[in-house]
């Protein structure tokens, strides 16, 4: 290129020029295109990274929130002396053995006295958590005298109610009526007639609904066709689908509800009907609360209420929403902090499990664990890094460290159990073996941040007291230990932390075991807060996973302070020689 | 009993640190400066005279007493059933219960005999082993404090016997591992070789078998169903987990690194490392349930809404939440690796023109690669060995198949699904684990030296 400059213009090789100054210009176009793309895989790989956290974080903490709050029904109980203490003696031991719940259930069923049916009965008192009884219990011990009067009290609902007030069993839609409503009764099944077509919208989707599922009865009766089935199930499907057709092309015909659609609710003059079956204006239901009165109900002053996930997919039925809406527009379902969370050990039913067991067999096994793992750590580094002679002895110690750092955690768990409980005969299920094996597993992660801690102290420090006539020991015990310390403790916690945090070893050693009881030793049977997570994660009802996504949030709050506390250590403590 | 000894222990320990201590100042006659060492070193040299010989006797004591108290027990049942280890140590824990004052349901007169026999001989020999440990520590004060004298080199000894006690801790990691290697080889040779053991596979079974089915084999006892002990299955399902994990992990991590050393700048590289620390810090049983909460269900309905069948527990799920959890530790080793390039690569690199990326690809990349590599085997090997995330999000039975859309299992897993619960330790299904976890530990300790290896033979130096 320089040559050419030298030439002078001539046309020919000016226009060479022009061409590879542009052939040039396109190649580092396409190396700055380069440049750019490479910057943009960096990008778009770190924002993967932190989109997932920020997904699993949004996530736990959507589903575990609720958790920490629970829906009590706040209602008069009649503390009657007959069902709590028919002997009359006021004895302790009578009293506390006395059935609260029925006394609980009985102050509900009494707000519903139009409930009569026995299966309603048994239902209706089922919205009361069996947790229920301990505030009534609390209230009768604490105070005997109260035997006979009634008293504010309240009680946790079940489960299922409890999350339908959060929300989580269906949405309700509601519909102020456009026309004027004639009941027919205010009991029993009865029919209500609007004077505009409320329903049609409805059963236009219903009607859609039916024919989708009639489309969806022919694809199964093909598939099974071509796979082999007998004919009679074929026919079989085939007829359902046809009926269901039937009912489709009949377009002004009335359409039955079942409970696999959303349900309808009708609520006017102070009652509710479910309705069972609906035409463009009229509809057939049957009557879960009482209506005040048969007289018409103007426009607006009446309402369609629909439930939008149908009663079949759903653990709260109908009747047990509306009687949980009724307690609710009388002000009597409160929705408080769940102490019992933190107070409770674990249970089979949600509403009252806790997490106290757990946190105190992970504290009790942190407890060995620290108390194993730190002398022991610290001990082994000073030796390494202070004392060991370099010979193959301390290389083969050195290797196996490293090593052991890396073995997967399972395997530790197989060694506790083939050598602490089978070998050992220790017992299962303690936290005492689970400090044990967590000492053993964070052992390499202490003795090696330990070792960089020693090894960070300048050697003047050494030479200095080595100097003024210390020995080697007093040397290390008295000056180099001390001014390692904060990076021991930054490596403690975090190696705590990585305990605190870690499954997989506990299960071996039996601390997976249902246990409702606080451990109140080192050697009872105990779990800790990942394996109850793991147990709660593994159970079917739904109130579990929210309380499974709580449990989390606890832990992830520990681990936040114990890694908060290292670096604030770190940063506190550190010095730059 | 224990609780006893260690009150002994503590108080003739802090008895032997002051005996000592004022023995030496009543030697040199109030001048401790006549002394070869500190009054304070002359206690602790007593304190450890006391120690040594007392914590002999609680670690042999013990233990002795209890095997003994075990024997004498189990001599009052015929001999038939002492013979049968199953049925002795079942007939143990009744024993001990009995003994330890819990109630029974049936309770037989041999058994009370026994329970009788039982705790008397503990008792008794508790007591003697409390005795002999005060007898030790006692002698050990007047042991020492006799010979403390004013020439007595009391701190070269207190400090041979903390020596001592820092090599003993450095042979715990040691200890560690002879356990490890011992039980699990222990119990595999058992698996193999043992001719107790009904149901167990041949070796060649193992490796090759096609089918892997435990709980048919613990029936095969009564019934006539073939055992099923093939590893091929658990090892495509642990491979095929893997191997998602490590397409999701190794390019996002990578490529982190190189962002992050590269061409972040500080309020980037502020935010994005302790995002990344964060992501390592995570329990696993978290993520576990993460990939089963949300994941899972949304591949799940992501492939039914294109016409795929995929199964809940699908591997895929697994393999990438398992992917997230490696990328932090890819990330980590490779920013390291790369950072040790020494600039003056860097430099040269982009004196001759290089753009960043070209300078990466075509000069620290190669540089770095054998760190790299290395880096990427230590995260297989520690997705191999993961197990609450496989344990929560795949699934249990073992399919034989490479479809990232099924379910399949891990090793991991069976070994936590046959060790959860009660298990007898003699039926080849416990043992079975213990082969399968002598396969991890071997797998991981091979990837681990593989490692170790690309670095130090590929590693160029540069200084």
């Amino acid at each position: 290129m320089t040559d050419m400059s030298f030439q002078g213009p001539a046309p020919a090789v000016a226009r060479q020029a022009t061409e590879s100054a542009d052939i040039f210009k396109k190649r580092i176009q396409q190396r700055y295109r380069a440049e750019t793309r490479f910057k943009w895989y960096g990008i778009i790989a770190i924002s993967f990274s932190i989109a997932f956290i920020a997904l699993l974080f949004v996530s736990i903490f959507a589903t575990g929130l609720p958790a920490f709050t629970q829906h009590f029904l706040v209602m008069d109980v009649p503390l009657k002396a007959e069902s709590i203490d028919p002997s009359g003696k006021r004895e302790l031991k009578e009293l506390a053995s006395a059935d609260y719940f029925g006394v609980a259930g009985e102050a509900l069923r009494d707000k519903f006295p139009e409930v009569t049916n026995r299966r309603d009965r048994t239902r209706l008192v089922q919205l009361l958590s069996n947790g229920a009884a301990d505030p009534l219990r609390a209230k009768v011990l604490g105070e005997p005298g109260s035997i006979g009067s009634t008293a504010k009290l309240g009680l946790p609902l079940s489960a299922n109610a409890d999350i339908y007030f959060k929300g989580g069993v269906t949405g309700i839609d509601k519909i102020a009526g456009r026309g004027v409503l004639t009941p027919s009764g205010t009991t029993g099944d009865i029919s209500l007639t609007s004077s505009s077509n409320e329903f049609s919208s409805r059963l236009v989707v219903i009607k859609r609904d039916i024919a989708e599922r009639a489309r969806q009865l022919r694809r199964e009766a093909d598939r099974i066709e071509s796979s082999g089935a007998t004919a009679a199930q074929v026919q079989q499907l085939r007829e359902e689908a046809r009926v269901l057709q039937g009912r489709f092309d009949a377009v002004s015909g009335a359409e039955a509800l079942d409970d696999r659609m959303p349900s309808m609710l009708v609520a006017v003059n102070g009652g509710i009907i479910k309705l069972t079956r609906i035409d463009n204006a009229t509809a057939t239901g049957e009557v879960l609360r009482p209506l005040s009165s048969a007289s018409e109900a103007r426009p607006g002053s009446w309402e369609v209420l629909t439930l939008t996930t149908p009663e079949s997919n759903r653990k709260v039925t109908d009747k047990e929403v509306v009687w949980l809406e009724a307690l609710k527009s009388q002000g009597q379902i409160e929705r408080r902090f769940n102490w019992g969370f933190f107070t409770a050990g674990d249970s089979r039913e949600p509403e009252l499990a806790g997490i106290r067991g757990a946190i105190t067999g992970s504290f009790l096994m942190l407890i060995v664990t620290l108390a194993l793992c730190v002398p022991i750590g610290v001990m082994a580094a000073i030796y390494l890094e202070e004392f060991a002679p370099k010979n193959w002895i301390t290389d083969i110690i050195e290797v196996n460290i490293n090593n052991l750092a890396a073995v997967p955690s399972i395997v530790f768990g197989l060694l506790g159990l083939a050598v602490f409980l089978n070998f050992f005969n220790m017992p299962r299920s303690a936290p005492f073996v689970g400090g044990l094996v967590m000492a053993l597993l964070v052992l390499p992660t202490i003795i090696i941040a330990a070792r960089a801690a020693i090894k960070a102290v300048p050697p003047s420090i050494r030479e200095g007291a080595l100097g003024v006539g210390a020995s080697h020991q007093q040397a290390v015990f008295h000056h180099v230990l001390p001014l390692a310390m904060p990076g021991i403790m930054t490596g403690t916690i975090i190696g705590m932390a990585h305990a605190l945090g870690e499954t997989a070893p506990l299960l071996m050693i039996g601390m997976i075991a249902f246990i409702v009881d606080v451990p109140t030793s080192f050697t009872d049977a105990a779990t800790v807060l990942p394996v109850q997570i793991y147990l709660w994660s593994d159970l079917p009802e739904l109130a579990f996973k929210a309380k499974t996504a709580a449990a989390i949030i606890v832990l992830l709050v520990f681990l936040f302070v114990m890694n908060g506390m290292a670096i604030y250590l770190r940063k506190r403590f550190e010095r730059r020689w | 009993m224990v609780t006893i000894y260690l009150t002994v222990f503590a108080i003739l320990a802090l008895t032997g640190f002051f005996a000592g201590h004022r023995r030496a100042i009543a030697v040199a006659g109030g001048n401790t400066r006549a002394l070869h060492s500190l009054p304070t070193y002359h206690g602790m040299y007593t304190l450890a005279t006391v120690v040594i010989p007392m914590l002999i006797v609680l670690l042999v004591g013990f233990p002795l007493v209890n095997m003994l108290a075990g024997q004498s027990a189990i001599s009052h049942f015929p001999a038939d059933l002492q013979a049968d280890a199953l049925k002795r140590a079942a007939t143990m824990r009744d024993i001990v219960n009995l003994a330890g004052g819990r109630s029974m349901a049936s309770v037989t007169g041999e058994l009370q005999r026994a329970a009788a026999s039982y705790s008397n001989v503990l008792n008794i020999g508790n007591w003697i082993v409390v005795g002999l440990g005060l007898l030790a520590g006692v002698g050990a004060i007047f042991l020492a404090t006799g010979r403390i004298s004013l020439t007595f080199r009391a701190r070269n000894n207190f400090e041979k016997f903390v020596l001592a006690v820092l090599i003993a801790c450095s042979a715990v990691a040691i200890l560690t591992t002879i356990g490890i290697v011992a039980s699990v080889v222990l119990e595999t040779y058992r698996f193999f070789f043992d001719p107790a053991i009904k149901g167990k596979p041949g070796i060649s079974e193992f490796l090759f078998g096609l089918d892997w089915n435990p709980q048919a084999a613990m029936r095969a006892e009564q019934g006539n169903i073939q055992t099923a002990y093939g590893f091929v299955p658990l090892l495509v399902g642990t491979l095929l987990i893997t191997l998602i994990a490590m397409a999701v992990a190794v390019p996002i991590g990578l490529l982190s690194a190189i962002y992050l050393s590269e061409y972040a700048g500080p309020r980037v590289r502020a935010f994005a490392k302790p995002a990344l620390e964060i992501l390592a810090g995570i329990p696993t049983v978290v993520l576990g349930f993460f990939a089963a909460l949300v994941i899972a269900p949304s591949i799940k309905g992501f492939g039914e809404s294109i016409g795929l069948s995929v199964a809940s527990e699908s591997a895929l799920a697994a393999g990438l939440v398992m992917g997230m959890m490696i990328i932090p530790f890819i990330s980590s080793l490779s920013d390291d690796v790369i950072n040790a390039v020494p600039q003056s690569l860097r430099d040269g690199s982009y004196a001759m023109g290089a753009t960043k990326s070209e300078t990466m690809k075509l000069v620290i990349l190669p540089a770095a690669l054998p760190g790299i590599v290395s880096a990427v085997i230590l995260a297989f090997s520690r997705a191999v060995g993961e197990t609450m995330i496989v344990v929560m999000a795949a699934g249990l039975a073992a399919n034989l198949t490479f479809n990232p859309l099924a379910a399949v299992t891990t090793i991991t897993v069976q070994i936590k699904t046959i060790l959860v619960g009660d298990q007898e330790f003699d039926s080849a299904k416990t043992l079975a684990a213990f082969a399968l976890g002598f396969v991890l530990f071997f797998v991981t300790l091979i990837l681990n030296y593989i490692a170790l290896r690309v670095v130090q033979k590929y590693r160029e130096q540069y200084d």
